[in-house]
């Protein structure tokens, strides 16, 4: 007989095992997938894994994993301190919106006036001020009125769609756009464009902020009192309140920081990649980053490397659909499925398995 | 594949360009198209397939086939289109108007590959333009709507607010007035293009409200349910021509077919003819379908709409001839003036009598 029993302590090893393992499961459960599609399964995982990176066009794909990667790595690494203190922001899609419309807004007001040195970073600034003050109404909510912070931070998701596709009709409507939605180009405005670094390599000012966060995460998590009391929360909260460690403050510090981030990634993406107030900006980064903080673990590093696979998945992906002609739909059913056997394969990290019979008591 | 590794270098790009022409003559020629919804929506995005569909029928062989369906608008679209012309497409149709920008941009790139942009204005040496006048549609829609109501009520599910949906909006208001001055529309916006359980919502509003007539600029079957479960409410199918539910509440339908188009490009591209045009055609060249009028329309009724989409059809009768005022009264056309196309691409005003503002 084959059971499972609970491990003493939850095991290094499949820790960081564990994702390695999900990724290859859904290799192979995908090649089924594209098999019963008809398609043959080892170009389709081909396409999707090995072509953008060393393909014929990677030089075209490369930067497009960057671009893809660094917002999710940066809402991500935000989520991933509420996460780890059991403080669920599940609504950084619309602090990630809501950043957007406050950086575009900004640029939007001072065109056509040129002065990067002015205009850029008072979007940043923001633009990060805007994702804060959108995940503080869940947050202050939570403290005062000990509301559940899940649900309202998801509502205002919803909330948030609204108010983009109205200011994409209405106040940041480009006046030149022939009556369509949609604000001005950020793009092909110098002063408010948030272009690669180093040219064609996709590594633009999002992707800058999504390395420091990493760091700042990672010393944070490490060497800091405050990445201590975070995991201390999560793992214990009454041992927390016995440390001292303000249960209120660390919900608002968590939210604010994930808000802050998510709002970023809203600014760098509009003012970069996407260019555009629109309503279809919203792009499920936000949903998307929660599961690139689990298939990281919570932790830094981990985070940037599943934001970059989970970036590849998306790039590859549509590089399949294109070229096999692969229906959109089995896309997102191969990336449900990463997630899918993470959650299985995650039963290893605290649970083993164990051949024969129970033994007696 | 040697090709499309050249076209991946700029020198490559013009080393294909100077010996293009020859070299493509052997290949087939590889037709892409973007989609921005799914193939089977019902609506917009079916009916730009179904027409590609007829188009590859028509070449066989000669073409080879790639598309890719649900790209959102945005960076994504960039990179969709940018991956196809770098999988060796000749010619590539980006069939919404969100995707402007994104194609523009890619044009750039890739200067030898051909672009036809759906609905939008920015043309470019390789990037063409294709619309359809379905305001013309709007016009026999509107007539008729404004001879069957008893109400006198007509109820309009409008989509998004941009130009060509305030010209739907007008073009049929101003020909229900026309043969009967007591009509008054109640317009619902619900700012999408294809939502099935708002677009039934909107409809069950439009009938409780009295209107026995519901136009729609959104793309699903529902506000055609709705109308049958309430009975005796008219409507007219969208994009396709959704006979099903003839003859009542269905009588009758604007059909998009953009295979003849489709077709003439193509074939442009295959014959080394190909060149950036803009596009704007309607009921005249088949671009616009009129759907058959159903039988429960009074037969002189049903003579008098084919009468005026023959009028239209033949170049004699615009839609929008003066003399037309402004909704604030403002004189817009004067006496047997005919409007421009520029007034027509831009227009973002309600005409005289119709109620209630745009969102904005």
């Amino acid at each position: 007989m084959l059971r499972l029993e609970k491990r003493p302590q939850p095991s290094r090893a499949w820790t960081y095992g564990a994702p390695v393992l999900a990724v290859i499961l859904t290799i192979i459960f995908g090649m089924g997938l594209f098999a019963i599609l008809g398609k043959d399964p080892l170009i389709a995982i081909k396409t999707i894994f090995w072509d953008p990176i060393f393909g014929p066009f990677a030089h075209f794909y490369r930067p497009e994993i960057v671009k893809k990667a660094a917002p999710l790595v940066l809402i991500a690494v935000g989520l991933s301190f509420g996460f780890r203190a059991g403080i669920w922001n599940i609504g950084a899609e619309g602090q990630y919106i809501i950043g957007a419309i406050c950086g575009a807004g900004v640029a939007l007001a001072f065109y056509p006036m040129e002065a990067r040195w002015l205009i850029f970073p008072l979007m940043i600034v923001v633009g990060l001020v805007g994702g804060l003050l959108w995940a503080m109404i869940p947050a202050i909510l939570r403290v005062v009125f000990k509301t559940n912070e899940i649900l309202v931070s998801l509502m205002l998701v919803y909330v948030a769609e609204v108010l983009i596709k109205a200011f994409s009709i209405g106040l940041l409507r480009n006046p030149e756009g022939f009556g369509m939605p949609g604000s001005r180009n950020l793009r092909q405005y110098p002063s408010a464009a948030n272009l690669d670094l180093i040219p064609n390599t996709g590594f633009h000012w999002g992707a800058l902020a999504a390395l420091m966060a990493v760091v700042a995460a990672y010393i944070l998590f490490t060497r800091h009192q405050f990445g201590f009391n975070v995991r201390l929360a999560g793992q214990s909260p009454r041992a927390a309140g016995f440390a001292g460690v303000n249960a209120n403050r660390l919900v608002i510090l968590c939210m604010g920081i994930s808000g802050a981030l998510a709002g970023l990634a809203g600014l760098f993406e509009v003012a970069g990649p996407s260019g555009q107030i629109l309503g279809s900006f919203p792009a499920f980064y936000g949903f998307t980053a929660i599961i690139v903080a689990f298939l990281g673990r919570l932790h830094p590093v981990g985070i940037l490397f599943a934001g970059l696979i989970m970036a590849l998945t998306y790039i590859g992906g549509q590089a399949a659909e294109a070229q096999l002609n692969l229906p959109a739909a089995a896309i997102l059913t191969f990336q449900g499925m990463l997630l899918f056997c993470l959650l299985a394969v995650d039963v290893l990290t605290n649970y083993r398995f164990k051949f024969g019979q129970r033994e007696a008591r | 594949m040697k090709r499309r590794t050249l076209l991946a270098t700029g020198a490559g790009a013009a080393l294909a360009a100077a010996m293009g022409m020859p070299a493509r003559a052997q290949d087939k020629t590889k037709v892409g198209f973007i989609y921005v919804g799914p193939i089977n929506d019902g609506g917009w995005t079916q009916h730009h397939h179904h027409s590609a569909m007829e188009m590859v029928e028509h070449f066989g062989d000669a073409v080879e086939f790639v598309y890719q369906e649900s790209v959102p608008e945005g960076p994504d679209a960039e990179r969709a289109i940018t991956q196809m012309a770098l999988g060796g497409a000749d010619i590539i149709f980006t069939t919404s108007f969100g995707f402007m920008d994104p194609t523009v941009n890619v044009a750039t790139n890739f200067p030898d590959v051909k672009f036809e942009h759906a609905t939008g204005y920015k043309q470019a040496d390789n990037v063409s333009v294709y619309s359809a006048r379905f305001y013309e549609g709007r016009a026999i829609q509107g007539t008729l709507a404004g001879r069957v109501t008893t109400t006198n009520k007509i109820g309009y599910i409008a989509s998004v607010p941009i130009p060509e949906v305030i010209r739907g909006i007008n073009s049929a208001y101003i020909h229900a007035k026309k043969v009967n001055p007591d009509v008054e529309f109640k317009i619902i916006w619900i700012f999408e293009w294809l939502n099935p359980a708002k677009e039934a919502d909107a409809a069950k509003a439009l009938i409780e409200q009295g209107c026995d007539v519901v136009l729609q600029h959104t793309d699903s079957t529902a506000p055609h349910q709705a109308a049958r479960e309430a009975g005796g409410v008219y409507t007219f199918g969208q994009a396709a021509d959704m006979a099903e539910y003839g003859p009542m509440p269905r009588i009758s339908s604007i059909i998009d077919n953009w295979a003849p188009y489709y077709i003439d490009r193509v074939q442009a591209v295959i014959d080394g003819t190909w060149s950036s045009v803009n596009t704007w055609d309607g009921i005249s060249t088949g671009m616009v379908g009129i759907g058959e009028i159903s039988d429960v329309v009074p037969a002189e009724v049903k003579a008098e709409a084919e009468a005026m989409r023959d009028a239209i059809a033949a170049g004699e009768y615009h839609p929008f001839t003066g003399p037309i005022n402004k909704q604030d009264g403002s004189p817009w056309l004067a006496e047997g003036e005919t409007a421009s196309d520029g007034d027509l691409a831009s227009m973002f005003f309600y005409v005289e009598g119709v109620e209630g503002d745009i969102p904005s």
